[in-house]
């Protein structure tokens, strides 16, 4: 945890120089007539997030701050090894979605959850994965008529078009 | 007498074919939602919000509000049968819940949580009622500096009332506030924090994306690190017979209900005190208050009345600055604001003026919502029970996806879904150390309104932010606002103090 305070702490200000240097593009002073300049907000609020990040520091520097003690450890490596996992899959499922569309990706992340991270049997993650898209095209292309990324697999999907729209 | 005339409009809205619909199905999935270990109003509000663009705002809302109520019913069953609260607003409901569940008595429990929550919801939307009106009148004469002062004090009571560490509560205000500048200018028209150069920012940071991102993917991830291992299920016997006999032992708690009604009302108009504290805070009262004090924490039915009654009459409570004031009372009502933004609602007092049908129905749609929760809850116990041996493996994935499709609707485009992930994992991360996210969301959510009504008030003021503490409104606002915000440095002066006399 100790260890994790103080790179957090550190990666927030270095973001939160960037966000000032970013909102500096435009005027962040008073301009006569017309008031605050557009990047004035973002870059003082900026400036608030570096004075914060600032503290925090300090703060694990003086050892003043419960975290800035703990000896706990920020992920036990079972911790580290499911998170991965999961926003790993969850990643791979979104990277998917512009190639074979959601229709591909959603039934492959539902398998390979069910199936393989909670490790039901392969009827459940089946039919899941098939139930799933189903519901998903009669939910949002039909009643809501949003289109949802197909990638490749647009061309597939016309003749269902025709029938429902 | 208006206010009747005008819930009785109300009604005749709420009680529509699609709308009654509406109610029952958002009391369900929130009595669903509330009892999933890990889920609570916040998930189920940001979630869901994408899926209502079906039905017309009113409905929509309706239905949004009606899992808010529902959820705060269910959340105590987790509470009861897992002794895991199903929601951070069920957390106070274990106390005394778990208890009595372990005693054979998870019935008794239930149904005084339900019945609790009956009375601090009807209760809570009587006071609603009879306020709202002359609140949003006194609304309807504040210009841009009073908006902005609000505002100042809605995040002054996070840093004040929030009890979490402070530098990371400011931290998650400010980084809000800066994500909600992204897009274009409003003043000048100009593009501003276009990171990389990516057209997906233009748009600028749809609140959804940062609500789903952190209550929906974050949560899950923080709830698949902590529900790690087996958890014990209580038994619960439910006949009539049972739940009639219970119902009439609870006429003895009728006062901790009244008590725990009024107190969870006025915490929840409180902008960042929520339901949460307020069911604390009630339970902590009614322990106080009670003859045999010791009894509480193990298995006393008040300390299961106190907390639900409380937190039902919250959740009402802080949507009365939300529709009034424009002003969110809890991180569920931040997302139903944004989600009025998106439906082109402007928040605020104008609200009852331009649209009184949207506003009255949803006001008597929770005299409904009440009710079918507690009907629903009671005579459905069993269900809900069955839905917590649902296993999470199966849940997680099916939630999963739901983000990502919720994250990709509202602009339809792929930018945001990643945004989305990467606010969820950062989010998860950060909140591991302590960052509040409550504040980011209410800041995201605030900050297209905060900041118009800044730089109006300073052009008015030619730059002069004396504006803010000149005017009678504005200057008591900032006046309180400054009292929370020095609250905490106060504590710290106090703990000193304390630590010094100790040695």
């Amino acid at each position: 945890m100790r260890i994790a305070e103080l790179v957090m702490a550190v990666v927030m200000a270095v973001f939160s120089v960037y966000l000032m240097w970013k909102s500096a593009e435009l005027p962040i002073g008073w301009l006569p007539g017309e008031g605050p300049g557009g990047g004035a907000f973002p870059f003082w609020l900026s400036l608030g997030m570096l004075v914060c990040c600032v503290a925090i520091i300090l703060r694990w520097v003086a050892k003043a701050s419960p975290l800035s003690q703990s000896t706990v450890p920020y992920m036990t490596p079972e911790t580290v090894k499911r998170f991965l996992l999961v926003a790993g899959s969850l990643t791979a499922m979104i990277a998917l979605i512009h190639v074979i569309g959601v229709y591909g990706a959603v039934p492959l992340f539902l398998v390979f959850y069910v199936r393989f991270l909670g490790r039901h049997s392969w009827t459940k993650a089946g039919a899941l994965a098939a139930c799933t898209p189903v519901a998903m095209f009669f939910f949002f292309e039909i009643a809501l008529t949003k289109t949802l990324p197909k990638g490749f697999t647009e061309p597939l999907f016309y003749p269902l078009y025709d029938i429902f729209l | 007498m208006e206010v009747f005339a005008l819930l009785i409009d109300g009604f005749v809205i709420a009680f529509q074919p699609l709308n009654l619909m509406m109610v029952i199905a958002g009391v369900v999935v929130g009595l669903f939602i509330g009892a999933m270990p890990g889920l609570g109003s916040v998930n189920g509000v940001a979630i869901l919000l994408p899926l209502t663009f079906l039905v017309p705002p009113t409905s929509a809302i309706i239905f949004l509000a009606a899992i808010y109520y529902g959820a705060m019913y269910g959340g105590a069953i987790s509470s009861i049968m897992l002794g895991i609260p199903g929601a951070s607003t069920a957390v106070a409901t274990t106390f005394d819940g778990r208890p009595l569940a372990l005693k054979g008595l998870a019935d008794k429990a239930l149904v005084a949580a339900a019945t609790a929550s009956f009375v601090g919801g009807t209760i809570s939307i009587v006071l609603f009622t009879l306020f709202a009106l002359p609140l949003a009148e006194v609304a309807l004469a504040f210009g841009p500096p009073e908006t902005f002062a609000l505002m100042v004090l809605a995040f002054a009571t996070f840093v004040g009332l929030g009890g979490d560490d402070i530098l990371k509560t400011l931290f998650s205000i400010f980084i809000g506030l800066v994500f909600s500048t992204v897009g274009l200018d409003i003043i000048s028209g100009q593009p501003r924090l276009i990171f990389g150069d990516l057209t997906g920012f233009y748009h600028g940071i749809n609140f959804l994306v940062l609500a789903i991102g952190i209550y929906g993917i974050g949560e899950m991830l923080w709830t698949i690190e902590v529900s790690q291992g087996e958890v014990l299920m209580s038994k619960a016997t439910v006949s009539f017979r049972r739940v009639f006999d219970n119902l009439k032992e609870l006429w003895f708690s009728a006062r901790t209900m009244v008590m725990g009604s009024f107190l969870g009302y006025f915490v929840g108009i409180l902008p960042a005190a929520g339901a949460t504290p307020g069911s604390l805070i009630a339970y902590g009262v009614a322990k106080t208050m009670a003859k045999d004090p010791e009894t509480y924490g193990k298995g006393n039915v008040d300390g299961v009345v106190a907390p639900e009654a409380a937190n039902n009459a919250a959740s009402t409570g802080s949507m009365l600055p939300m529709l009034t004031l424009g002003i969110p009372g809890s991180p569920t009502t931040a997302v139903l604001l944004g989600g009025m933004v998106i439906w082109g609602l402007e928040p605020g007092p104008l609200v009852f003026v331009d649209h009184p049908d949207f506003v009255w129905g949803l006001i008597a749609s929770l005299y409904v919502a009440n009710l079918f929760a507690l009907l629903i809850n009671i005579s459905f116990i069993p269900a809900f029970i069955w839905v917590l041996k649902l296993p999470f493996t199966i849940l997680a994935p099916i939630i999963f996806v739901l983000c990502v499709i919720g994250g990709y609707v509202p602009t339809q485009d792929m930018h945001d879904v990643w945004l989305m992930l990467i606010f969820g994992v950062v989010g998860y991360l950060m909140r591991k150390l302590d960052y509040p996210m409550a504040p980011a969301v209410l800041a995201i959510v605030l900050g297209p309104l905060a900041e118009p009504a800044l730089r109006q008030s300073l052009i008015g003021s030619q730059g002069d932010v004396m504006i803010f503490f000149e005017r009678p409104i504005s200057g008591t606002i900032m006046v309180f606002a400054i009292f929370f915000l020095v609250l905490p440095l106060a504590k710290v002066a106090k703990n000193r103090r304390k630590r010094r006399d100790s040695r």
